[in-house]
């Protein structure tokens, strides 16, 4: 299709700017650029056109089931949308006199008080805004906290094989060694590396709880007893809080710290619809830390202030407001019973459809899982020469996202299946089905396969020039 | 079966090493290259700086995935291939030319398997 600078014509446009009820300022003749900026010159027909068509060619929740492992590619309910679009939200300036958004700060603060009762957390920032922003700042919180105690020896983050990619960058981006830590036959964390590994340089572990691989680790006390007996804190990735919010809580397994993903777990937008919002909220030895403005109650009026160690700002202003509202409306919408009931339906839909393709599927560990589970096509791949790339392209010729590639790294040719709480049963059967007939026809006719998928405007993009020798602008003939 | 050369010695992390007047040769194995896919970028250390037994030393980037190189060795870099960083793709194409780096000073070593012994390696991580 064509770019909208290819769609560009001299003179169109759409827009009419209102006549100027301002007096013209001139300015310096040095500060004006001597030629005009390659801005596409569009009408406004023509432009609602493209992004239709661009529209067309991508698949989202509203399209089909979108079972992308470890994302959370749960449905946004439409009252999230009706209530961040209410002008009183959407017209405020971040810099009005607060007396003016007493009720943008109400929300920013009663959705603190919401998510640290989920996460069982003594205080929380909205300031990051996405996951690895967030893991990023309770990095900085736990090297703040060692700081502050004039221990310079904690120099190690232990981060388990099977964790999100991000965790490393991280933390090595936050200034620490990465420790990596190997998983155990049962697809936990190997206890005893874990205590061979932790010590007087141990400034904390990073854990997502249930894990990649979609296993509640039973020994999380344990766990998080050893790093606390090292000196070390733990921190809690939230990516698959979606699995235990209304069960179980983070700071009760042991945590100090943890980041939530507002748009996995709490329905906001998110896969390029963002903005994303990843929260940080903390054990209160960890509070005088968390980045400033915090906002406080005081006989019902909202206010901001500094903690006096604060790390500073890790953003401007607040976060992604919008973001926050919509969380806000979902977890109030939901209630408490329905947290718990959404993290309950998230597992019981992934065990319903593990169940149907257990036996002709390989699953990587055979047990019962929590919100997703894993698959290895290794030995198809063996068998046939189908490999997880082909069934997942497959998959798209019948109106279904791919499930998550290629990850965690410890399981070969895995595909991680996250159905969410929101699909129906008749969803769930149909996936199934169509993930069994995938199957039969790769044992049929695997060259099929490696073609696929067929019905798709893009089928297989060459990913390995786009790595190697990106094209990242557009090159104007003149 | 990938390729495993006789003349050549290999950890069990999948590099090859070849050892000629006391400096080290290291590569990824052709096994290896085959699991990554295709490669589409490397970092690779920097002449002078030490390296370490066990420890990684470079990682490698495929459409799939980011993944660390183990050091089979503790020694100083004393050359690198340049050459590997604006075209990756000689790991892929011919992994046992495409050398990462080599090693000299050596003060310590990894066990070290012959073909044979990296030949088992492979097969119990295919079973």
């Amino acid at each position: 299709m064509k770019l909208l600078f290819e769609r560009s014509r001299p003179g169109r446009s759409s827009t009419l700017l209102p006549p100027c009820d301002v007096p013209v300022t001139q300015f310096d003749q040095n500060l004006l650029r001597t030629e005009a900026p390659h801005l596409p010159e569009i009408a406004e027909v023509d432009l609602g056109r493209h992004y239709t068509e661009l529209a067309k060619q991508t698949h989202g929740v509203n399209d089909g089931f979108y079972p992308l492992g470890s994302c959370t590619m749960k449905y946004n309910p439409r009252i999230n949308e009706e209530a961040a679009a209410q002008p009183g939200f959407t017209q405020l300036h971040p810099l009005q006199p607060l007396e003016t958004v007493q009720g943008a700060l109400e929300v920013l603060y009663t959705a603190e008080q919401l998510l640290c009762e989920i996460t069982g957390m003594d205080g929380m920032s909205f300031q990051p805004a996405a996951g690895a922003h967030g893991e990023y700042t309770g990095l900085l919180l736990i090297r703040k906290y060692h700081q502050s105690r004039g221990d310079a020896a904690r120099t190690k983050i232990l981060v388990p094989d099977a964790a999100h990619g991000t965790n490393p960058a991280s933390a090595t981006m936050a200034g620490f060694q990465v420790v990596s830590i190997p998983s155990s036959a049962e697809g936990g964390v190997d206890l005893e590396a874990l205590r061979q590994a932790a010590g007087p340089d141990t400034a904390g572990l990073m854990l997502t709880n249930p894990n990649t691989v979609g296993l509640f680790d039973v020994n999380i006390l344990e766990i998080t007893q050893i790093i606390h007996d090292a000196g070390g804190l733990c921190y809690y990735d939230g990516a698959n809080l979606n699995a235990v919010m209304g069960q179980v809580r983070p700071g009760d397994m042991g945590f100090d710290c943890v980041h939530l993903n507002l748009h996995k777990t709490f329905s906001t937008p998110h896969g390029g619809g963002g903005p994303g919002s990843g929260p940080v909220g903390c054990k209160a030895l960890l509070e005088p830390f968390l980045p400033a403005p915090r906002v406080k109650e005081n006989d019902g009026v909202y206010s901001l202030y500094s903690p006096e160690q604060t790390m500073g700002q890790v953003r401007s202003f607040y976060g992604n407001f919008l973001v926050v509202v919509r969380a806000l409306t979902y977890i109030i919408t939901l209630g408490k019973e329905g947290i718990a009931a959404a993290s309950a339906g998230a597992v019981l839909n992934a065990n319903y459809l593990m169940k149907q393709l257990m036996g002709h599927y390989d699953m990587s560990y055979n047990t019962m899982c929590m919100h997703e589970f894993v698959m290895t096509l290794q030995g198809l791949a063996r068998e046939t020469g189908v490999t997880g790339m082909d069934v997942a392209k497959r998959l798209l010729d019948f109106g279904i996202h791919p499930p998550t590639m290629y990850f965690p790294l410890i399981v070969h040719e895995a595909l991680m299946v996250e159905p969410t709480e929101t699909e129906s049963p008749e969803t769930l059967d149909q996936a199934a089905q169509v993930f069994l007939d995938i199957l039969a026809e790769a044992k049929r006719d695997p060259e099929r396969l490696h073609l696929a998928p067929y019905n798709c405007p893009v089928g297989r993009p060459d990913e390995v020039t786009a790595a190697r020798t990106p094209i990242l602008r557009y090159t104007f003939s003149d | 079966m990938p390729n495993i050369p006789a003349n050549l010695k290999y950890s069990k992390s999948h590099e090859w090493i070849l050892e000629e007047d006391e400096v080290f040769t290291i590569g990824l194995t052709d096994y290896a290259q085959s699991a990554l896919g295709d490669i589409v970028f490397i970092n690779l250390p920097e002449e002078g700086d030490e390296v370490s037994a066990g420890e990684s030393f470079a990682d490698v980037e495929s459409v799939k995935a980011v993944s660390d190189v183990f050091s089979p060795v503790t020694g100083i870099v004393s050359a690198v291939n340049e050459a590997l960083l604006d075209d990756p793709a000689q790991i892929n194409e011919a992994p046992y030319d495409a050398w990462l780096i080599k090693v000299s000073q050596v003060s310590n070593t990894e066990e070290l398997l012959d073909s044979d012994g990296y030949e088992a390696v492979v097969a119990a991580e295919e079973a």
